[in-house]
C-alpha cells in the first residue's frame, strides 16, 4: 500500500525527516506516535503530497507520487484543524466534496444520523461549535470508501459519546480490510485501537511493531510507561 | 479548476463584505449622478475614486481571503484535485466576485439614468473594464504576496505597501524625476513610466478617452498622439492583460512548489 524510501525533508535549517523508511503492506490500524516536532504531521503530509520532500520516494499502490494527484482518490484524510468556508451550509459542503471527488457511492446519510448532525445541515459553517465542526469533518472523511484512511488527531474536541462512536466507526472500517493511519496524543485511545505502532523520534523511525513488542523492548509493564521510557532515555 | 472557482464564488457572493462593497458602489453611483446631473462629469469623478479604491480593495480582499481559507485549502489539497487548479480557482473566484460588485453596483444607477441613450456609454464601459482589470491585477498580486508569506501580518504589510507604492509613491517618484530632468526630452520616459504602472495606465487611458487631454498640456498632446491611436489602445490593453497574466503565472508557480 504505502512505500516510503529514504525520505528527507527540512524546513529552512530545521531537518524534520532524516531518512524515513516505512512500508505498510496490509490492512489494519497503524498509529504514528512521537513527541512534538518529531515529524508525524510532516510524514503524513508528505504521503498526501501537501509537503514536497527534498529527497526520497513515496509510492502508494505501486504508483510514485511525483506529479500525480489522482492517487488521492484512494485516500480519505481527516485534517487536524477543521475550518471551512463560513458562508457555506453543512449540506452544501458535503455536496461540494462529493462533487470534487466525483464519487457517488457514499454513506453520508448514515454518518449524519450517527453523529446526529441533521439539525445542523442547513446552518452555516461559521455558526458551528468546534466539536460540531469536527463531526462534519469526520463525515467528510468517512463518507467515501477509500482503501486508505489517514486521521490526524481524530478525537480533537469530541464529546465522550461521539468519541465512542468514532472508535466503533474506525473498528468497522478495519474489519473491511482498510489501512488506517492515525496520529494521536491520547495514549489510551491509541492502545485500544492500534494494531501496530510507528514511533518517530527526531525524524527517524525509532520503533515499528505491535504494542506488546514495544513493552518487551522497553521492559515496561504498560504502554504509557513504555512510551515514557523511550522519551526519557532520548532526552537524557 | 471551474469547480473550485464555482464554490469560492458562491462562498464570496454570500459574504457580507461583497454586499457592502456592492452597496457602496451603488450608492456612490447614485449620489454622483444626483449631484452632478451630468454623465461625463460623473464618470470623471468615479474614475478618481475607482483608480485608488479598486486596487486597495482587491489587494486587501485577496490577502484576507487567502489567509482565511488556509485550513480549507488544506482540505482541498488532500482531495484528488490539481494544486494549480485550487489556487487559480480561488483567485478567479475572488477577482470575479469583486469585479461583479463593481460592475453591477455602478451599472444599475447609470442604466436607470439612461446611459444607453447617451454618448458617455463608451467612456463608462471603458471605466468598468479598466476597473475589472485593476481588480484582477491587484487580486493576483495579493495572492502572490500571500502565497509567499506564511506570516499574516507580514503578508498584509507587504500588500498595503504594494498598494501605497503603486497608487501614491510611484507617482511621487515619477513627478520628482520629471522635475529633476526637466531639461531633457521626457516624452518617451513618461510614456514608459506610465505603461509600467497599471494604475497610471488606467488613469491615462480613461482621461484620453474622455477627451480632456488638453488639461495635461504638452505631455497630454504626446500622450494623445500615442494612446489615442488604435495602436496605443491595443498596446495599453495588452499591457493590462500582461499585468494579469504575469502574477497569475507566479501564483501557479509558487503554488506548485509550496509546502502546506
Amino acid at each position: 500500500m504505502i512505500e516510503v524510501k529514504e525520505l528527507y525533508k527540512k524546513f529552512g535549517k530545521n531537518e524534520v525527516l532524516k531518512g524515513i523508511d516505512l512500508s505498510i503492506n496490509r490492512g489494519g490500524i497503524f498509529s504514528v506516535l512521537g513527541p512534538n516536532g518529531s515529524g508525524k504531521t510532516t510524514l503524513i503530509k508528505c504521503i498526501l503530497g501537501m509537503v514536497l520532500q527534498d529527497s526520497g520516494q513515496i509510492s502508494i499502490n505501486g504508483k510514485p507520487l511525483k506529479n500525480n494527484f489522482k492517487y488521492r482518490q484512494e485516500i480519505d484524510y481527516l485534517p487536524q484543524i477543521a475550518n471551512f468556508p463560513g458562508n457555506l451550509k453543512v449540506s452544501e459542503l458535503i455536496a461540494m466534496i462529493k462533487d470534487l471527488r466525483d464519487s457517488k457511492a457514499t454513506k453520508d446519510e448514515e454518518l449524519i444520523a450517527l453523529f446526529k448532525l441533521q439539525p445542523f445541515l442547513n446552518k452555516k459553517l461559521a455558526n458551528l461549535s468546534g466539536g460540531t465542526k469536527q463531526k462534519v469533518n469526520l463525515v467528510l472523511t468517512f463518507m467515501f470508501d477509500s482503501p486508505l484512511l489517514i486521521l490526524d488527531e481524530p478525537t480533537n474536541g469530541l464529546d465522550p459519546i461521539s468519541h465512542l462512536r468514532l472508535k466503533n466507526l474506525i473498528n468497522s472500517e478495519r474489519e473491511k480490510g482498510k489501512t488506517i493511519l492515525i496520529t494521536s496524543h491520547i495514549l489510551s485511545f491509541v492502545e485500544e485501537i492500534s494494531d501496530e505502532i510507528v514511533f518517530l523520534l527526531e525524524g527517524k523511525i525509532y520503533f515499528k511493531g505491535s504494542i506488546s513488542e514495544l513493552k518487551k523492548k522497553t521492559e515496561q509493564p504498560d504502554f504509557e510507561h513504555a512510551i515514557a521510557s523511550i522519551l526519557s532515555s532520548s532526552y537524557v | 479548476m471551474f469547480k473550485i472557482l464555482k464554490y469560492s464564488f458562491y462562498d464570496l457572493v454570500r459574504s457580507r463584505w461583497s454586499y457592502v462593497y456592492f452597496l457602496f458602489y451603488l450608492l456612490l453611483g447614485a449620489v454622483l449622478l444626483f449631484l452632478n446631473n451630468d454623465l461625463s462629469k460623473a464618470v470623471i469623478t468615479l474614475m478618481n475614486v475607482i483608480i485608488i479604491l479598486v486596487p486597495l480593495i482587491g489587494t486587501i480582499f485577496g490577502v484576507m481571503y487567502y489567509y482565511n481559507s488556509r485550513e480549507f485549502t488544506e482540505l482541498l489539497l488532500a482531495q484528488p484535485v490539481k494544486r494549480s487548479s485550487i489556487f487559480l480557482g480561488q483567485y478567479f473566484g475572488v477577482a470575479t466576485s469583486l469585479s461583479m460588485s463593481l460592475v453591477i453596483g455602478l451599472g444599475i444607477p447609470f442604466i436607470f439614468y439612461g446611459i444607453f441613450n447617451s454618448n458617455a456609454i463608451w467612456d463608462f464601459s471603458l471605466l468598468l473594464v479598466t476597473g475589472a482589470f485593476l481588480t484582477f491585477i491587484f487580486t493576483a498580486l495579493a495572492f502572490v504576496i500571500a502565497l509567499s508569506n506564511e506570516n499574516r501580518i507580514k503578508g498584509f504589510g507587504y500588500a498595503i505597501l504594494l498598494w501605497l507604492f503603486m497608487a501614491v509613491i510611484y507617482d511621487g517618484i515619477f513627478l520628482m524625476s520629471l522635475l529633476y530632468f526637466e531639461e531633457y526630452p521626457l516624452d518617451k520616459f513618461s510614456l514608459l513610466a506610465t505603461m509600467l504602472n497599471p494604475i497610471d495606465l488606467s488613469r491615462v487611458m480613461i482621461l484620453l478617452k474622455l477627451d480632456i487631454s488638453a488639461l495635461l498640456g504638452y505631455t497630454g498632446a504626446v500622450f494623445q498622439k500615442f494612446f489615442g491611436t488604435n495602436f496605443g489602445l491595443i498596446l495599453s490593453s495588452g499591457i493590462l492583460i500582461l499585468w494579469v497574466l504575469v502574477p497569475t503565472f507566479f501564483i501557479w508557480r509558487i503554488a506548485k512548489r509550496k509546502d502546506f
